[in-house]
């Protein structure tokens, strides 16, 4: 087995284990946390796929960002006294039924189809790229997604603005 | 090309093995008198206020929104900063575009008084 | 090498993962965790596509998801943290209020 299996096994397992974690701890700082090596996986995977510049993407927003966020969340919506962060689980048996079929149907199309992939190559960084076709072809969905970000701002000042004036006033 | 990860690889490896045989060993090893002083919280020396399992303001969640929102901006400007000369005028003005919508956000934010911590 | 199909299966198993959580999860925060493991699959997808397709594409779409991604973390939390203030819950079992 050469390196390249190793790692992508490891990250592999690292990736789903911590993804049962997630779901399926009590817990749920123990959830966040193992959601933290889940992001982390799916980066080191993105690096043996040759896009570095999405990995490190990954890390900046998912771990850097959106991972601190919800941990704030947790830790803004916990009881302050009882310590009450563990959760329970509903409908365990139709939800097992219709996960059952969703994967088998993703596995099933995943396999039967037969991909047309270039063979095997190392590519060279994709940040060029990914500027080139930013500016050019994608021009529109880049400002979509600038508003977007620009509605997201607005809102989370808006929704926060209600305890501002709640906190300046007293 | 993926030969360059190895020190990251490395590093993580000492990383892990580094801590887990520190704290290993210090509960191994160390000698254990412990007190009533000793059990309590440790918040740099401070006598300890409340609980640690407290809810926190609001406004921590604030700054890391306002956080998350830019960092994103910074992800598209940096695939254009790294191919700035190949992409000429055009690219220069769709990319203050992209940052004249932020600006917006920006200045009501600015005037709502998000940026402020008081 | 490791061929296309072991990420592909690996993605699936992601997704799926994520949808357990959304079906059978309480904790609404549990839930946009999981909705985020869903994403991420979706990503992990669009990559392997594309560096075995040698096109950069797949990974543009990729910040464009990530987007979403952190839009939704930033208002999402934001109205699960209202919720909690109001109802002092984050159990979506007890968010009823447009059930009559």
């Amino acid at each position: 087995m050469d390196l390249y299996a190793f790692f992508f096994y490891f990250f592999a397992v690292l990736t789903v284990g911590s993804a049962f974690v997630v779901v399926f701890s009590r817990n749920i700082i123990y959830s966040a946390f193992a959601l933290m090596f889940t992001f982390f996986g799916v980066a080191a995977l993105y690096v043996l796929l040759y896009a570095d510049f999405v990995a490190v993407t990954q890390l900046l927003v998912y771990v850097g960002g959106i991972l601190v966020l919800i941990i704030f969340g947790v830790m803004l919506t916990t009881k302050v006294f009882s310590v009450e962060m563990k959760t329970g689980t509903l409908n365990l048996l139709p939800a097992t039924l219709f996960t059952a079929i969703i994967a088998g149907m993703l596995i099933f199309v995943f396999s039967a189809t037969d991909w047309n992939v270039v063979p095997d190559q190392e590519w060279d960084t994709t940040v060029y790229g990914i500027g080139a076709l930013l500016v050019n072809e994608f021009i529109l969905p880049m400002q979509v997604a600038g508003v977007l970000l620009l509605v997201a701002m607005i809102g989370a000042v808006m929704m926060a603005a209600r305890d501002w004036t709640k906190l300046k006033s007293k | 090309m993926l030969e360059s990860y190895y020190p990251i690889f490395l590093m993580l490896g000492i990383a892990v093995l580094f801590s887990v045989v520190m704290l290993k060993a210090s509960t191994l090893f160390g000698p254990k008198r412990p007190t009533d002083e000793k059990y309590t919280t440790y918040e740099s020396g401070m006598e300890p206020v409340g609980q640690a399992r407290d809810r926190f303001s609001v406004k921590f969640y604030m700054v890391g929104v306002l956080f998350i929102l830019f960092d994103i901006e910074l992800v598209f400007l940096f695939p254009y900063a790294v191919n700035f000369y190949e992409l000429g005028l055009f690219g220069f003005v769709v990319i203050w575009i992209f940052l004249a919508i932020q600006l917006i956000g920006f200045i009501y934010e600015w005037k709502k008084g998000a940026l402020e911590w008081d | 090498m490791i061929p296309l199909n072991f990420y592909l299966v690996l993605s699936a198993l992601l997704f799926t993962i994520g949808v357990v959580g959304v079906l059978t999860r309480r904790n609404a925060i549990i839930v946009f965790m999981s909705i985020e493991l869903m994403l991420n699959s979706v990503n992990l997808t669009l990559v392997a596509f594309s560096s075995f397709l040698g096109d950069a594409t797949g990974q543009m779409l990729v910040f464009f998801v990530i987007t979403i991604a952190a839009a939704e973390a930033a208002i999402g939390l934001a109205i699960i943290i209202a919720l909690f203030r109001n109802k002092q819950t984050v159990n979506i079992d007890e968010i009823n209020l447009l059930k009559w």
